[in-house]
């Protein structure tokens, strides 16, 4: 099975290490990833302040760049829900084949590996580790994921620590946090104040991991934040 | 009431820097109201029940005209005087009108937003007519004298510190009085009050076209009195409360009551046909409902809009909302707070001066997956946004800079160079940068990937 990885801008810049252990998970699980070079924004951050022309232009972009995909994986339930409900709606009628056929095609990290690839289990190296496992909103509401990733954190041996506010919006939203940062601050401080202290706090969203470790930073230290491919590479590599 | 929607981030930024105990307050109220929800949702078929819902309400707004006319007609017949209204001004001239005739000084109210939007204790007490709020927490907030921040609970901003020391000084409670005899200080006071009025004066949750009955919801017994007691009762019913039937009522009330507290049913219903008929012991001589537009047929007439109608003001959209959660509703300027206040504001008070609060959202959904007649809240939110920007009334930074960025996001090369630019800048640099600057007075430095993944690619072994 071959597999586009469209890393997302702010994985690429951000999560560097994470894009690349999302490569070698996939390889691990008989997966032949490719990184198409052309790939740059799915366009979210216009699509959500409203700037539509400007969203458009970057989705053709991308649907072009991505048009051989046979799967795409993103490593970012937001970018992901982008591709596969966003661009139905930012180009409506004229969207034609192209935007179906990715939607379709289009899946998050935890997604593909359980719904895809049939696989529930990567490894085991999370024993006796506690993990906080932030969902993000829209893996959450527009992808329908919850489970898949709880499901590869338990089996691999985590102990899922309960947390009130873990369904709840981190507060990033993408120009949200600068337009509104303080808004967004007391967003991601209502997340971190009711944190259990965990070993590790996880999620499969870039945006809300940079959100909410940048706020823990600020605020002078705080729990390990780690993106779920790391986390999920380093329990199938037995290195966690 | 006054109107501040436009200064929505800098009442927002006051109340986090001045009034940290409000966040408190309301994440406590919100979180345990939003866990009565839940639970009341998972005790029946939520899903099915919110689908019939949102079909009672689509099917009433889709024959509006037709249900309007049907209702006045079954409310003439009950004996009750009906008016409309299309503006603020003319539910102002008909109370005025009604407070003569039947020499009204003294109004007693049960909790309503419509008149919080219409601002009618201003309009009566302009009159010289006393206005006393019988909602405990209606009354609490007038006598601080502020407007309500939650569409179900308007005093959830405050402490209980904030209201013993209100009744200290208001009633002569002890300084540390229990909630009981807070509660008790408020029903002595609101007794004599319900006692001495000449008009009362309510909202109404529905209004059964079928059968002309007005339905009001409550948990105090307050409406009950305040309809009963007085001898002319005059409710004020937004248009978009019609429903056809009176087999919907039921399920109606029941559904807003799990959305709002939790309740399978409010502890009162109140289902009013008229003013007390002969031989009848007790009840107003005259009921009037005046029929309020306001702003609504355009609602209706917007495809992009009408859906909001089909709210049921049970607040479950504002008690979910991450964002009304770190400020309550008085960051939003205006009677309707939270996601459904940010959908209403730009419709009803227009984009200049509502247009900011559809941005006062992340847009996580939360409030469309609560939503008991499924509104798509956060869609509309969207909506608005374009709306906003096609209408140039979006910061021009902002345009400039998003342009800017869909540019070199087609010129792959270019958009890599520009952030490994940004990369090697320093971060006092960085720090003046738009948008980076506000992100960063609240975040640690930029954790940036040295180099980038695609350029690790780009250079290694795959």
């Amino acid at each position: 099975m071959r597999a586009t990885l469209f890393v997302t801008c702010l994985g690429d810049q951000f999560f560097a290490d994470a894009c690349a252990d999302t490569v070698e998970l996939l390889r691990s699980l008989g997966v032949d990833v490719d990184v198409a070079m052309g790939q740059t924004c799915c366009g979210q951050p216009a699509y959500n302040a409203g700037h539509w022309p400007e969203a458009r232009s970057i989705a053709s972009h991308t649907l072009g760049v991505l048009a051989d995909a046979e799967y795409l994986v993103v490593p970012s339930g937001s970018c992901a829900a982008m591709m596969r409900t966003g661009y139905g709606e930012l180009f409506g009628d004229d969207g034609g084949r192209a935007v179906a056929e990715l939607a379709g095609r289009t899946f998050e990290l935890a997604e593909f590996i359980v719904g895809v690839l049939g696989v529930d289990a990567v490894g085991s190296g999370l024993a006796g580790r506690r993990v906080a496992y932030h969902h993000g909103c829209h893996a959450l509401r527009e992808l329908g994921s919850r489970e898949e990733p709880l499901t590869l954190l338990r089996n691999a041996g985590a102990e899922l620590v309960q947390w009130e506010a873990a369904e709840e919006c981190c507060g990033f939203g993408g120009l949200f946090s600068a337009k509104l940062p303080e808004v967004s601050a007391a967003m991601a401080d209502r997340k971190l104040d009711t944190l259990p202290d965990p070993d590790i706090v996880t999620s499969a969203d870039p945006g809300c991991l940079l959100h909410l470790s940048g706020r823990a930073a600020e605020r002078g230290g705080g729990p390990v934040f780690r993106h779920l491919a790391s986390v999920l590479w380093e329990a199938a590599n037995g290195r966690s | 009431m006054d109107v501040h929607s436009r200064d929505y981030a800098a009442r927002a930024r006051a109340i986090l820097r001045d009034e940290p105990h409000v966040r408190e307050a309301v994440i406590g109220a919100t979180v345990a109201f939003d866990q009565h929800r839940e639970r009341a949702y998972g005790e029946v078929d939520s899903d099915a029940w919110r689908a019939w819902a949102s079909d009672v309400k689509s099917h009433a707004l889709t024959n509006l005209a037709d249900y309007l006319e049907e209702a006045e007609s079954r409310l003439t017949e009950n004996g009750v005087v009906v008016h409309w209204a299309e503006t603020a001004a003319d539910v102002h001239s008909v109370l005025e009108a009604v407070a003569a005739d039947h020499g009204v000084r003294k109004v007693v109210k049960g909790k309503s937003m419509l008149s919080e939007e219409l601002g009618v204790n201003d309009a009566l007490e302009r009159q010289g007519i006393e206005v006393v709020e019988t909602d405990l927490g209606e009354y609490v907030i007038q006598l601080f004298g502020e407007p309500p921040s939650h569409i179900v609970g308007p005093a959830i901003h405050r402490s209980l510190e904030d209201i013993q020391e209100l009744f200290h000084r208001v009633h002569g409670t002890p300084p540390h009085a229990t909630p009981e005899d807070l509660a008790a200080a408020a029903r002595v006071a609101l007794r004599e009050a319900f006692l001495t009025a000449d008009m009362g004066i309510t909202g109404g949750n529905f209004l059964v076209a079928e059968t002309g009955t007005l339905a009001l919801i409550e948990n105090e017994g307050n409406i009950r009195l305040a309809t009963s007691a007085p001898k002319v009762h005059v409710a004020l019913v937004g248009i978009e409360k019609v429903i056809a039937r009176w087999s919907d009522l039921a399920g109606m009330l029941q559904l807003t009551s799990r959305a709002a507290t939790g309740q399978a049913v409010g502890t009162f219903v109140s289902m009013i046909h008229g003013p007390r008929r002969d031989g009848e012991p007790d009840g107003p001589e005259a009921v009037h409902v005046i029929l309020v537009d306001n702003g609504r047929t355009g609602m209706l007439a917007d495809e992009a809009t009408w859906e909001a109608l089909k709210c049921v003001r049970c607040g479950a959209c504002l008690n979910v909302c991450p964002v009304y959660r770190q400020t309550g509703g008085h960051a939003y300027g205006w009677v309707y707070s939270g996601p459904i206040g940010a959908v209403l504001a730009p419709a009803l008070l227009g984009l200049d001066e509502g247009g900011a609060l559809p941005f006062a959202s992340t847009l996580c959904g939360a409030c469309t997956e609560v939503c008991p007649v499924r509104i798509p809240l956060h869609d509309m939110l969207l909506t608005w946004r374009r709306r906003t920007v096609e209408a140039g009334k979006a910061p021009a930074t902002e345009g400039l800079l998003l342009s800017a960025y869909a540019a070199a996001a087609k010129r792959p090369a270019l958009f890599r160079l520009g952030a490994a630019g940004l990369q090697l800048l320093p971060m006092a640099v960085t720090r003046r940068l738009p948008f980076l600057k506000s992100w960063l007075a609240v975040h640690g430095d930029l954790p940036w990937s040295k180099p980038s993944f695609l350029r690790r690619w780009k250079a290694g072994p795959k």
